[in-house]
């Protein structure tokens, strides 16, 4: 039955496609057979994260985003996740509230999920979709992030382009540094950008980014060093302010890594054209450079060892694995064996497949 | 892992007063329940294809502006055309007494009128809810 889902899933099938996201992110074993029917339009997504606090304008961005692929004539799918309640393990998913004028077209597929409390599985869910999004066709693949915790620095792992979105008003300079995830974004907004404080926010971004490819650029990628720092960070920075051609794009082509920074009104639509024009010719540029193949090979490598590691934990749930770990467990509390050996152990039993 | 039981809630139709749509959204929440909240003045074909991208179980509908004679059976409608009759509709709101016959006859689940106990709206779900496709 699930070889078939697949298959509908690919021929365009929207209730297919919905059931299968939602058989993935329970981990329906049966589920997976479906995969190998993907394997020809892999790759074929560009798969876009957004990311950013709660209350940045993070849905609204993506509603504009979609009109302006749609008038590219790009079909776009969408994976927005929202947060559960940690108390009844419910969730009130809102964010396609500002997509409903999409509803309708038959060229946008907009799916909420709930992050369900899960730490690493939220990102095989968010991935799985993004996986059946692209075998059922759809060109560019958004998805919109909880705005909190560690999901959105595994973001990276599943998207081409991760859009940080920063807003005016959140707290001081510092924040920009502490909320660490000023080195997943490649390109950077400033929304809501006519209130007050949007400049200060634009160029404390700014600074982050001109110091973080200073550093870079002083221990990796020494070669540059040689045209001189000051003469670098002057091209990143006129690069990034440079109005009329696409900011940082050079910069990226070039390798030298300081992403551009926007500013947008999500409300009313300003500055969404050059974000998505920006959007659109980075991934170009870095398909032709070679740094996108180079960092989808990473995430692949990542997203591997991410499920092998949750194979191995399937090792240890059901009856007969929770017995195999208390009886280790008994034997580290009557101190008989030392955890680490135990540990070792276990994992040597889980190596030999020995049966449950 | 138990799956979980997925609403749209929607309000058709024009009128502006969204708190029964968010109280019952709010109460299906704290039932554990995944909640896809649209707003206001959906059209039928938004909610019905949003219910459908959504992988719903559940479809439910809130309206004050006397309208639900029309808009329910065409959301019943809709759902059927895209073979998903499967996606239970439920309604509630401002609806005269002498409309939910028709309405029923139209398909729709159950109607739930001001004063209702949300514990009686979770307890229909999970009893009526299917989860096969």
């Amino acid at each position: 039955m699930s070889a078939s889902l697949g298959d509908r899933c690919v021929a365009g099938d929207v209730r297919a496609i919905a059931r299968l996201i939602s058989l993935l992110e329970d981990g329906d074993v049966s589920a997976f057979h479906a995969l190998p029917a993907f394997l020809e339009r892999a790759g074929k997504a560009h798969v876009i994260g957004i990311t950013g606090p709660p209350g940045a304008g993070k849905s609204t961005l993506t509603d504009k985003l979609i009109s302006r692929f749609r008038n590219k004539d790009l079909k776009v799918g969408v994976i927005a996740v929202d947060p559960s309640s940690p108390f009844s393990g419910g969730a009130i998913l809102g964010d396609r509230l500002r997509m409903q004028n999409h509803a309708t077209d038959k060229g946008v597929f907009i799916r909420s999920l709930a992050s369900r409390g899960r730490l690493g599985g939220l990102s095989r869910a968010t991935n799985f979709g993004v996986k059946v999004l692209e075998a059922a066709g759809y060109d560019i693949v958004v998805v919109e992030t909880v705005g909190v915790g560690q999901s959105e620095i595994d973001i990276v792992r599943i998207a081409d382009t991760v859009v940080l979105i920063s807003v005016p008003g959140l707290g001081d300079e510092i924040q920009v540094i502490k909320a660490g995830i000023m080195e997943i974004g490649d390109i950077f907004v400033v929304n809501k950008a006519d209130r007050e404080g949007a400049d200060r926010v634009l160029r404390e971004i700014r600074t982050m980014l001109e110091i973080q490819a200073m550093l870079r650029r002083g221990s990796s990628l020494a070669p540059t060093l040689s045209k001189g720092i000051g003469t670098d960070l002057h091209h990143g920075l006129g690069a990034i302010t440079g109005q009329g051609s696409l900011p940082g794009l050079e910069a990226v082509e070039a390798g030298m890594e300081i992403p551009p920074v926007l500013k947008t009104i999500a409300e009313t639509g300003e500055g969404v054209d050059l974000l998505a024009q920006t959007i659109l010719e980075r991934f170009d540029a870095v398909a032709k450079n070679g740094s996108l193949a180079i960092r989808r090979f990473e995430s692949v490598k990542y997203q591997l060892k991410d499920m092998v590691s949750s194979h191995a934990m399937d090792f240890f749930s059901g009856e007969s694995g929770e017995s195999r770990l208390d009886a280790f467990a008994r034997e580290v509390n009557e101190k008989k064996i030392d955890i680490y050996a135990a540990s070792r152990a276990l994992f040597s039993a889980l190596i030999k497949g020995e049966t449950r | 892992m138990e799956r979980k039981i997925r609403v749209v809630v929607a309000k058709p139709g024009l009128d502006g007063h969204d708190r029964g749509a968010k109280v019952i959204a709010r109460a299906l929440r704290d039932a554990g329940m995944e909640v896809i909240y649209t707003g206001l003045r959906q059209t039928p074909e938004q909610i019905v294809q949003t219910a459908l991208q959504e992988d719903a179980d559940v479809v439910a509908l809130s309206i004050l502006s006397g309208a639900h004679n029309h808009l329910f059976p065409r959301v019943v409608e809709l759902l059927r055309e895209n073979g998903a009759k499967d996606i239970m509709v439920f309604g509630g709101g401002v609806i005269p007494e002498e409309d939910i016959p028709f309405l029923k006859s139209k398909g729709i689940a159950e109607v739930f009128g001001p004063g209702t106990p949300t514990s009686v709206t979770v307890e229909f779900i999970r009893t009526h809810v299917r989860k096969e496709i």
